[in-house]
């Protein structure tokens, strides 16, 4: 049994311009101790995607299995419960931390939520932050006497704080300094080999994806064009826009950046207000036919044994 | 440390610090009015009309019955200062959770509250004041009722505003992916980052509404017991052609109050405004 089913997960967005498709029909599957790399360009729901799992957006259609139960109905107490299994660390370290509150106060509230005595939490507390390698007298402080690191090692203690199983990062290392990168990154992989915690890690940085991803999911436009072990993506793209988005990526090595082939994408990503019809991508796609103009296509396997939504592959 | 940066802060702007100070003398007067002056102030002591200086016992004079209109100030000090105190922390409580909970929720809910406050907004407020405390009825507790309910309606857009901005930050969605309920996340986490303008903006309804209460008493209208500063204006009226001080003096008192209110409101928002503090 996977640790998080998605079957065709739906969010919609209903704004003065219309209906906005956020993810329209997202079907992924994680096990325990995987970490899933959801990657995609800027609005193409990987977020949206994330929020919808904690239940932060509200899902229109689809359902969302944790360990065999659907959470996407779920409300009050039943949903609580599920909390508990799933946590999210999240993207901007200065937001993610509330000013007035001290780092103690902070990462204590999920346990608080959770009805725990004060001395388990205290206890517990003295844990994390030395999982996260905090001292343990910032529980004291107030965020803003961390740096963006240590308070995004604050945000992944309280993510951890009710030991879930999955944890959901949605761009963790994204508004932190490159050399600050590598700390969070690693921190993240001994703590998921030390307690076998699963994430889904949500990023547009292609190089911390193919580093910490055991599989990789590729999202265009609210759905999934190409899901696969790392390898298989990173060494034998089949999508075109998965082709297009790894040649997009900087290589350091200046001759193997000239010697690469380029297919660069032209025009922009279509509104989700009004998507194209048929394949998502038809209108920047570089192999596209009439037949794109109108059949969708599904994930399916290909030859490189990853699956793929396109016709042509 | 950070109640010490706060105060250093706060006391940068003179006028603040002037202002605090001269708040401080009055509600040190007004609580110990009963010490200083222990003798009823509305009780006849000398002749009446003395003008200030002319009797020693009488620094500020007497009014036309003959009363220490010093120990009428002192004493009244005590009502007006209580009186905006209370109407402000009125006009708090309702405007801050008609703010939030339009704010946070959004929709509907914002919808009706805001209308509500536009309403209240379109009615003249002295007018909206005079019509409460006639139909209730003029006591202290009215008054402060009627101000508060005319006051409220900018510290419910403020908060409203505040409450927009932070509802969506993700120390708000990581309480909600919690499963922290709505009401404790207003409460708990959104609120005391949503205060600090709304002080400031609590500390000018204090003055408002000691403007409002003067007005209130002048027309005669305040309540009958309480000698607050403006039933001392109103009352001098009669003799303001003749005998002016017994209502200036009174007078002079409201303004300087005020002014130092408002002066220590701007130094409040100088000090937790965080656009200005200097980073």
């Amino acid at each position: 049994m996977s640790l998080l089913a998605l079957k065709d997960v739906r969010v919609h967005f209903n704004t003065a311009a219309g209906v906005v498709r956020a993810v329209s029909g997202v079907s992924l599957d994680l096990a325990v101790g995987e970490t899933l790399g959801l990657v995609g360009e800027s609005g193409c729901g990987k977020s949206t995607l994330g929020k919808a799992i904690m239940k932060l957006v509200p899902v229109a259609a689809g359902e969302i299995v944790v360990e065999g139960t659907n959470i996407a109905p779920l409300q009050g107490a039943a949903l609580s419960e599920m909390r508990r299994k799933v946590q999210m660390i999240f993207q901007d370290p200065y937001g993610s931390l509330n000013p007035r509150s001290t780092v103690g106060r902070s990462i204590s509230q999920p346990m608080v939520l959770a009805g725990w005595t004060q001395g388990a939490i205290d206890e517990r507390l003295e844990t994390l932050l030395g999982w996260v390698g905090l001292p343990s007298d910032a529980r004291q402080r107030y965020p803003h006497e961390f740096s963006g690191g240590q308070r995004q090692r604050i945000g992944i203690a309280r993510a951890l704080a009710l030991s879930p199983k999955l944890i959901i990062c949605d761009e963790p290392v994204s508004a932190l300094d490159v050399s600050v990168r590598a700390q969070v990154i690693n921190l993240l992989e001994d703590l998921k080999s030390q307690f076998g915690v699963s994430y889904l890690f949500i990023s547009h940085d292609l190089s911390v994806v193919e580093h910490i991803a055991d599989r990789v999911a590729v999202m265009y436009l609210g759905t999934l064009v190409e899901v696969g072990a790392r390898d298989q993506i990173w060494r034998n793209p089949q999508h075109p826009y998965t082709k297009a988005l790894l040649a997009a990526a900087p290589i350091a090595n200046p001759k193997l950046a000239r010697a690469r082939q380029r297919t660069v994408l032209q025009g922009e990503l279509p509104s989700p207000l009004n998507p194209p019809a048929g394949c998502p991508f038809h209108s920047r796609c570089p192999i596209a036919q009439d037949r794109c103009k109108e059949e969708r296509p599904v994930l399916r396997p290909v030859a490189s044994g990853a699956q793929a939504a396109c016709h042509f592959v | 440390m950070q109640r010490f940066e706060f105060l250093g802060r706060f006391s940068r702007n003179r006028g603040a610090l002037v202002g605090a100070c001269l708040i401080l003398v009055v509600a040190l007067l007004a609580v110990f009015a009963s010490l200083l002056f222990p003798t009823d102030p509305l009780r006849i002591v000398g002749m009446p009309e003395l003008w200030p200086g002319e009797d020693p016992d009488f620094p500020l004079g007497t009014d036309s019955l003959g009363r220490d209109i010093l120990a009428m100030i002192v004493h009244g000090a005590r009502a007006t200062l209580l009186i905006g105190l209370f109407a402000s922390a009125v006009a708090t409580l309702i405007g801050v959770s008609v703010g939030a909970t339009a704010g946070y929720f959004g929709g509907w809910v914002d919808e009706i509250a805001m209308r509500a406050a536009e309403l209240f907004q379109t009615i003249p407020n002295l007018i909206f004041v005079l019509t409460i405390v006639v139909i209730l009825g003029s006591t202290l507790t009215n008054i402060v009722i009627a101000i508060g309910i005319v006051s409220w309606t900018p510290i419910a857009r403020m908060t409203r505003a505040e409450f927009l901005s932070l509802r969506d930050r993700e120390f708000v969605q990581a309480c909600r992916s919690m499963g922290m309920g709505d009401f404790r996340i207003i409460l708990t986490e959104i609120l005391p980052n949503a205060l600090p303008p709304v002080i400031v903006l609590s500390s000018l309804v204090v003055a408002g509404a000691i403007l409002f209460e003067s007005a209130v008493s002048f027309l005669g209208l305040g309540d009958p017991n309480v000698a607050s500063w403006g039933r001392l204006v109103g009352d001098g009226r009669q003799l303001i052609r003749s005998s002016w001080y017994i209502c200036a003096i009174p007078g002079i008192a409201i303004m300087i109050t005020v002014l130092c209110l408002n002066l220590v409101g701007d130094g409040l928002n100088d000090a937790l405004n965080p656009k200005l503090r200097d980073r």
